[in-house]
C-alpha cells in the first residue's frame, strides 16, 4: 500500500494530465455533439426528404459501427484526402459524430412524441416554424430527452478512453504508461477504473439533480 | 485529395475480414451466454427477499456500468496472471464482456421480473407449485418474453464491443481491418467496408430478433 502511494505521487501529474484530457475530450464532445444532434433530429421529422434521407443514413451507420472502428476510421481516413488532424482532433471527431447521431435519434423521438395538435395550435395562432421549434417544441423535447442526455454523457466518457488506442494521451494511455514503468497493474487499472467511476457517478448526480429543478411541478 | 477508391486489395484479404466477423460473433455469443447466467442471477438476486442479495446486485450494476469496458479488459488481461488466474487473450476477454454484459443483463432481467403479473404467480402458488417451480415455470417464461426485445439490443451493442477485443491483439475484424489498413494502406476503402460488414451484420441480427419476437407473442 505505502508503495502504492509513494508511486501515485510520483505519477501525480501524468495522471492529472490524462485526467484533464479524458474530461476535455468528453465534455467538448458531448456539446459539439448536442448541438449537432439537435440538428440532426430536427432535421429527421421536420427537414426535406432529400435532407432527411441523408440524415437517416449518416445516424444509422454511426449506430451500426462500433466506436473503436469510428475512432480509426476518423485516426486514419482524413490524411490520405489532405486533411492533417492531430490524434486528438480525430478522436474528437468521431466522438462528436458518435454523439450526434445517438442525440439525433432521441431528439427525434422525443420531438416525434410531442401530441401533433400542439403544432397545429400554435400554427392556428400564427406562430412561424421557426418559433413554434423555439417556444412550443424544443423546451418540451429538450425536458424529455434529459435522462437518456445524461446517461450519453457517461457513455461518452466511458468511449473516451478508446483514444487511447491511437495514441492519445488521456487517463487510461497515462495509465498505461505509468504501468509499464512500474509493474502495478492491479493497483492502478483499478485506481484508473475508481476516477471514471467517481466521474460517472457525479455526472448521474448532477444529472438528477438538473432533472428535478426542470421538473414540470 | 486525388484519393482514387480500389477495392482489389479489400476483397483479396475479404476471407481475413470475414473470418474475423466470426470470431466477434463467436466472442459476443460466449459474451452473451454467460452474462446470462450472470444477469439471471443478479436479476433474481435484485426483486428477491434477502435485503444483501439486492445490495449486491445494486453494487455490481453501478459499479461495472460505470466502468469504461477497456479498463475491464486490461485489467482482466494484464493484471489478473500477477495473481496467478492465467487465461489466454480470448478467455480473459469473454470473461471481461460477461462481466460487463452481466450488469446490463441484470437490469435487463430486473425489469423482465418486475413486469410479471401477480396474478399468475399466485395463481402457482394457488395450485400448489413451489416457489422453485413457479420461478421456473410461470415466471421465467413470461420474463424472458418481456426481456426479450432489451436482450436483443443488449446483443447487438456486445457484438459492437467486440471491436474493443483488438486492443489485446485478438485477431476479429477491427483488428483486421487496422491490420489490412497499415498493410495495404487502402484506407477509406478499409474502413468502409468493416464498418459494412457491422452494420449489414447488426441489420441481420436485429432482423432474426424481430421474426424472434413475432414467433413468441407477447404476453
Amino acid at each position: 500500500m505505502e508503495t502504492f502511494f509513494s508511486e501515485l505521487w510520483i505519477a501525480r501529474d501524468a495522471l492529472m494530465e490524462g485526467f484533464v484530457r479524458t474530461i476535455e475530450a468528453s465534455v467538448v464532445s458531448i456539446l459539439i455533439g448536442t448541438a449537432l444532434g439537435l440538428l440532426i433530429g430536427i432535421v429527421l421529422v421536420y427537414g426535406p426528404l432529400v435532407v432527411r434521407l441523408l440524415c437517416r443514413a449518416y445516424v444509422d451507420v454511426m449506430r451500426g459501427t462500433p466506436v473503436l472502428v469510428l475512432i480509426l476510421a476518423s485516426f486514419y481516413i482524413p490524411s490520405v484526402v489532405g486533411l492533417h488532424l492531430s490524434a486528438f482532433q480525430a478522436g474528437l471527431l468521431a466522438l462528436i459524430l458518435f454523439c450526434g447521431a445517438h442525440i439525433g435519434e432521441i431528439v427525434r423521438g422525443a420531438l416525434q412524441s410531442i401530441p401533433p395538435g400542439q403544432t397545429e395550435a400554435a400554427r392556428s395562432i400564427g406562430l412561424t416554424f421557426p418559433q413554434i421549434l423555439t417556444y412550443v417544441l424544443l423546451p418540451q423535447a429538450l425536458r424529455s430527452i434529459l435522462p437518456t442526455w445524461i446517461n450519453t454523457g457517461a457513455e461518452l466518457v466511458k468511449a473516451s478512453t478508446l483514444l487511447s488506442v491511437i495514441g492519445v494521451g488521456e487517463l487510461l494511455l497515462k495509465t498505461q504508461e505509468i504501468v509499464g514503468r512500474n509493474f502495478m497493474t492491479l493497483d492502478f487499472y483499478l485506481f484508473a477504473g475508481l476516477l471514471y467511476l467517481l466521474v460517472n457517478l457525479g455526472i448521474e448526480q448532477a444529472g438528477k439533480a438538473l432533472e428535478r429543478r426542470v421538473a414540470v411541478r | 485529395m486525388g484519393y482514387t477508391l480500389n477495392f482489389a486489395v479489400i476483397w483479396a484479404n475479404l476471407d481475413k475480414l470475414l473470418s474475423g466477423l466470426a470470431l466477434g460473433l463467436g466472442l459476443a455469443l460466449g459474451a452473451v451466454a454467460m452474462g446470462t447466467v450472470i444477469g439471471l442471477i443478479g436479476g433474481f438476486a435484485s426483486v428477491g427477499p434477502s435485503k444483501l442479495g439486492r445490495r449486491i446486485a445494486g453494487a455490481y450494476v453501478t459499479v461495472i456500468r460505470n466502468l469504461p469496458i477497456l479498463v475491464i479488459v486490461l485489467l482482466a488481461y494484464f493484471a489478473l496472471p500477477e495473481y496467478g488466474i492465467r487465461l489466454d487473450k480470448v478467455q480473459s476477454f469473454v470473461a471481461s464482456l460477461a462481466i460487463y454484459a452481466g450488469a446490463y443483463l441484470t437490469e435487463v432481467f430486473r425489469a423482465g421480473l418486475v413486469s410479471v403479473p401477480k396474478g399468475v404467480v399466485e395463481a402457482g402458488r394457488a395450485i400448489g407449485l413451489t416457489r422453485f417451480q413457479i420461478s421456473l415455470y410461470v415466471v421465467m417464461p413470461i420474463m424472458l418474453r418481456n426481456a426479450l426485445p432489451a436482450l436483443g439490443s443488449t446483443f447487438i451493442s456486445l457484438f459492437k464491443d467486440t471491436s474493443i477485443a483488438a486492443a489485446i491483439a485478438i485477431p476479429e475484424l477491427t483488428f483486421q481491418a487496422r491490420k489490412i489498413n497499415v498493410e495495404s494502406f487502402r484506407v477509406v476503402e478499409t474502413w468502409i467496408v468493416a464498418s459494412g460488414l457491422y452494420i449489414a451484420t447488426c441489420l441481420v441480427i436485429a432482423a432474426g430478433l424481430r421474426s424472434l419476437e413475432r414467433r413468441f407473442p407477447k404476453f
